[in-house]
């Protein structure tokens, strides 16, 4: 009986450490609605910092004084990121924040490493919470104990903040609706800006104590970023609360659950959120979002397809790019099948989210499915080629069909979620069922026929295939089908008034989209003779979205250029230098700051602009107005 | 301004960066592969090791009189990367062989493009059984002593403890999971009365200590397998520590007698730990020695397991590439087949039967000394034999 108290209270202390960084999400993502990818890098530099300064600062006051003082100090570095670089995005498309964050992380994963050196650092042991209580034969420590009451005493400050001060008050109005806030004449302003310092401070505080359990190393922002999104959504974005009984929840259950199923640790928080979103579409304790103000016709240039002039010059890039076997290597011919590829997974990726509306956080599953798929029917069936391509691919196809049906029941953030956690199961089995998919060590010698072995074969082969994609989906944007897509994107009420049946014309695009990127696996799968579950994981999903918003999510095409730039630079930047992280975040942030419309929206912007001599209400003068500035 | 015209500008910046790289005929160069941004805490000792051999290499005169040229790329931990990598050095740098790769999957998946485009491969890292036997072949070699090697000669040591109930501790991905099977069924066969009373697998970094700890106490076991590393281990053994997990219990553990392991750990080092590694400062043979001074004159720092790994790749790639006396990589693989050569561990060589070298690694226990940890009685294994018979290696390897 003593060992399940224990176990209990063990699970507990771990969902103190992850309430205090998951609370800080959900604040700011409640008020500001930016998915803050950089969570993690602050939880991050939270601990490092506070490493620093606990070895310097000697006795106890130094130890919990230097644990405060990271926190303060991160939390300045936070106000520093959102003065100078959210704040001048916070009127692009929705989620374009989250490039700039991720732009931010990358550079952080390098500078901790260029600053703090690569070993792992271990920290001093809490004054005071050294040892360990003895309850009835068990022990447990007595830092977990800390741990376990400044859980509560955190969630009870913020309540009162939240509850009793003018603040709070603003802040939860915010939460609920940003517009009609700012229609109060509320200077949203600081109120952005002291939001995401307090959500910044939780999480370096998070980080900074740590330091008595943990190690600091350079990876600490991946380990946790993932887990805090989950419990945010399970709890219901926006909602302090839920997100503490829901790292109570994640914690018990994964305490427990390896008691009966050791290996369940690593899928466990998906099962859960998966199970959650399912049954509460809105998390434990999250409301309904308010129905969109948005009116899509003074944000977007409306949509049409190319004229013949403008497919002609689509159509000599294309025989340019189908010209380049005849001067490249073998290694830059690879390296363009890669891109073709990659233009393949982020077309897919792009008509799901600019077309639908409907952002999938785990995109990659599909991608991967049809790599699988390619793999299974060419090592187990032994089949040729050809038909491994034309029949791989649907596995992705099934795969979007199933978990698509769930998924376009959500909206928003919780959607993208939802799909994160389907991906994420998809992954798990890939990497734990070794009889079957060779887990973690993957599936090897899935080499392409001698047809297409040559390289410029395959980049022909991949050149085309993408050509192809990308006409289709562009066919499908300006189709009856495409339309209806698109006016369930735009208003989902007015669309459903018209007769149009939503979630099926949703779920019909999630298994186009699914498809393609089955497509664009199975050519990878190919490309590269081997498959792993690296394939299907969260750091592919991130690539597409990526790539779709720098290219830009409110064109048509965007993505191709998207996926080109990125993937090329990523190539190129691996190659040349250890610090390519350092160098494409920067970019990224740089871009996400001069093309807040993504590479193709600014130059269609541009465009656009110069034809008509910039009228006054034109887009870029109707934005502030109704958005948060 | 629409689509692919953008093609042709990523087609020109590849063209022009593959032909910035244009060596003089006589050099010989050398493709190398780790995952520098990933696991800087192993590859940063390992690429100074690296350098450290060039320079002795090319101060001796070269390869047959040839400079030698390593030109090393990152695969940031993804297999997929690391092919892009490989194929870059093979077709646009034009290496003469590939070496390199830490992690299990990615050193499978550039043996498998190495097999495939019939290129060369010292793979300096990966443990994993199966690069040498299941998904063995015959353009791949591999330097490090392999998971089996090393179960082996800790469940030599383990055998002897009188333990009888054992738990295992191991991160949730292939290297865990094949070092657990191999030492449970070698200790099972020396010893049929142990009983396996319970196993935890934590994911690979992300491990949740405390209930880990605690389930694993429940379990009430006399000895411990340990086979987590890096901030997993960290996190183990402050929450075994604190908890009081080892106490009066033996524990066997992989790896972490390496320096880029253990001396994280400092103060909180537990003591009595029976561990595979490397004790830098108490190894007195005279191989050693020239090593341990040529390194810390050099760089005036410790030499961790990654130096030697990384100094004996390039030095074994170079003894081989100086046997053949040729880039072919037929020719290649019969000079490496058998090849006898010196290292700071003495003499190893890479036998013919798995293309798998005999380089051993050393087993003692931790201790702590002046708030460090370090590793006493240390014991050098010779990897020959700890490997199973030729009949059965030529049953686990498929024929090429």
């Amino acid at each position: 009986m003593a060992f399940y108290v224990v176990q209990f209270l063990t699970g507990l202390a771990s969902a103190a450490s992850l309430f205090l960084v998951a609370s800080g999400l959900s604040i700011i993502f409640g008020v500001t609605r930016i998915v803050n990818f950089a969570h993690g890098a602050f939880y991050m530099i939270g601990a490092y910092v506070a490493f620093t300064l606990t070895e310097r600062l000697s006795g106890a006051f130094g130890f919990w004084g230097a644990i405060v003082i990271a926190a303060f100090a991160v939390a300045l570095i936070g106000v520093l990121v959102e003065m100078v670089l959210l704040r001048r995005i916070y009127h692009a498309p929705e989620l374009f924040q989250l490039l700039a964050t991720f732009g931010l992380t990358l550079m952080v994963e390098d500078l901790v490493v260029l600053i703090w050196g690569p070993d792992d650092l271990v920290g001093r042991r809490a004054p005071g919470f050294k040892g360990a209580i003895d309850f009835f034969g068990q022990n447990i420590p007595s830092y977990d104990l800390f741990l376990i009451v400044l859980g509560p005493v955190v969630l009870g400050i913020l309540w009162l903040l939240f509850q009793r001060t003018r603040w709070g008050v603003l802040v939860r109005a915010a939460t609920q609706d940003r517009d009609m806030v700012a229609a109060l004449g509320v200077n949203q302003k600081w109120l952005f800006t002291s939001v995401f310092a307090v959500g910044v401070f939780l999480a370096a505080l998070g980080g900074a104590l740590q330091i008595p359990r943990d190690a600091v190393h350079h990876a600490m922002d991946l380990r946790i970023i993932v887990e805090v999104f989950v419990v945010v959504v399970i709890g219901g974005l926006g909602s302090i609360i839920g997100a503490f009984v829901a790292a109570v929840l994640v914690s018990e259950l994964n305490a427990f659950g390896i008691l009966i199923f050791p290996k369940i640790s690593i899928i466990l928080v998906f099962l859960v959120m998966a199970a959650v979103l399912i049954v509460r579409p809105w998390g434990l304790f999250g409301r309904p979002e308010a129905p969109a103000r948005k009116t899509p016709g003074l944000t977007v240039n409306p949509w049409r397809p190319l004229t013949s002039n403008e497919r002609l010059a689509a159509l000599a890039a294309l025989v340019i790019a189908a010209t380049l076997p005849l001067f490249a290597g073998n290694y830059a011919l690879t390296v363009g099948s890669e891109i073709a590829i990659s233009v393949i997974f982020a077309v897919s990726l792009h008509f799901l989210m600019s077309v639908g509306g409907l952002a999938s956080f785990g995109h990659a599953a599909y991608f991967g499915l049809g790599a699988y798929g390619v793999a299974f029917l060419a090592k187990m069936a032994g089949l040729p080629m050809i038909v491994c391509l034309l029949l791989g691919p649907l596995l992705g196809c099934m795969g979007a069909a199933v978990f698509g049906f769930f998924a376009v029941q959500l909206s928003g953030v919780y959607f993208a979620m939802l799909t994160l956690a389907f991906a994420q199961i998809v992954w798990s089995i890939a990497f734990q069922w070794v009889s079957v998919t060779g887990g973690d060590n993957g599936i090897l010698g899935v080499w392409p026929s001698s047809w297409a072995a040559s390289p410029s074969h395959f980049y022909w082969l991949s050149l085309g295939v993408a050509a192809l994609v990308t006409i289709a989906l562009r066919a499908m944007v300006f189709s009856p089908f495409g339309y209806a897509l698109r006016a369930t994107r735009d208003s989902l009420l007015r669309s459903e008034a018209v007769g149009i049946n939503a979630k099926r014309i949703q779920w019909t695009a999630f298994v186009i989209a699914g498809t393609t990127a089955g497509i664009g696996g199975a050519l990878f799968a190919y490309l590269k003779g081997s498959v792993f579950p690296d394939n299907l994981g969260i750091s592919l999903s991130v690539d597409a979205l990526v790539m779709v918003l720098l290219g830009g999510v409110e064109t048509v095409s965007g993505a191709v250029i998207g996926a080109i730039v990125y993937k090329a630079l990523n190539i190129w930047l691996v190659s040349q230098t250890d610090l390519s992280k350092l160098v494409l975040g920067g970019f990224i942030v740089l871009i996400v700051v001069v093309f807040p419309k993504g590479i193709v929206g600014m130059l269609e912007m541009l465009a656009h602009r110069r034809g008509k001599t910039s009228p006054p209400g034109s887009p870029l003068l109707a934005k502030p107005i109704e958005s948060a500035e | 301004m629409r689509a692919k015209n953008y093609f042709v500008g990523a087609a020109f910046a590849l063209l022009a960066s593959g032909m910035a790289h244009s060596a003089l005929a006589q050099d010989i160069k050398i493709g190398e592969i780790n995952s520098y941004s990933l696991l800087p805490a192993f590859t940063e000792p390992y690429r100074k090791g690296w350098q450290l051999a060039v320079e002795e290499i090319n101060a001796a005169g070269g390869i047959n009189g040839k400079k030698l040229i390593v030109v090393s790329k990152d695969d940031g931990g993804k297999p997929a990367d690391a092919q892009t990598a490989a194929n870059e050095l093979v077709s646009s740098e034009g290496v003469a062989m590939l070496t390199g790769t830490f992690l299990s999957n990615i050193g499978l998946a550039v043996s498998d493009f190495a097999n495939q485009k019939k290129v060369f491969f010292l793979a300096a890292e990966p443990l994993t059984d199966a690069v040498t036997w299941s998904k063995g072949n015959k353009y791949t070699f591999r330097l490090r002593p392999s998971n089996y090697m090393q179960a082996a000669m800790l469940v030599e040591a383990a055998s002897k403890l009188p333990a009888k109930r054992w738990a295992t501790i191991a991160p949730n991905y292939e290297y865990g999971q094949s070092a657990v099977a191999v030492f449970k069924k070698l200790m099972s066969e020396k010893r049929p009365d142990i009983q396996w009373v319970d196993e935890q697998w934590p994911p690979q970094g992300k491990i949740d200590a405390g209930p880990v700890v605690q389930a694993v106490a429940a379990a009430n076991p006399e000895a411990i397998l340990n086979v987590t590393f890096g901030a997993d281990l960290v996190k183990l053994v402050r929450e075994g520590n604190t908890r009081g997990l080892f106490k009066g219990r033996e524990v066997v553990s992989f790896l972490t007698g390496e320096p880029e392991y253990l001396d994280p750990l400092k103060e909180e080092t537990p003591e009595g730990w029976i561990v595979t590694g490397y004790p830098w400062y108490s190894i007195k043979t005279p191989e050693h020695d020239a090593f341990l001074k040529a390194y810390q004159a050099k760089y005036n720092d410790y030499p961790r397991l990654g130096s030697i790994v990384g100094y004996q790749t390039i030095k074994s790639a170079a003894a081989i590439l100086a046997k053949a006396n040729s880039t072919d990589p037929e020719k290649l693989i019969a000079a490496a087949e058998g090849l006898s050569m010196p290292s700071p561990f003495g003499e190893i060589t890479f036998r013919k039967i798995d293309h798998q070298s005999t380089l051993g690694a050393y087993v003692g226990k931790t201790a702590l000394k002046d708030g460090k940890g370090v590793m006493v009685d240390s014991v050098y294994k010779k990897g020959a034999d700890y490997l199973p018979s030729d009949a059965e290696v030529e049953k686990l390897r498929p024929k090429d």
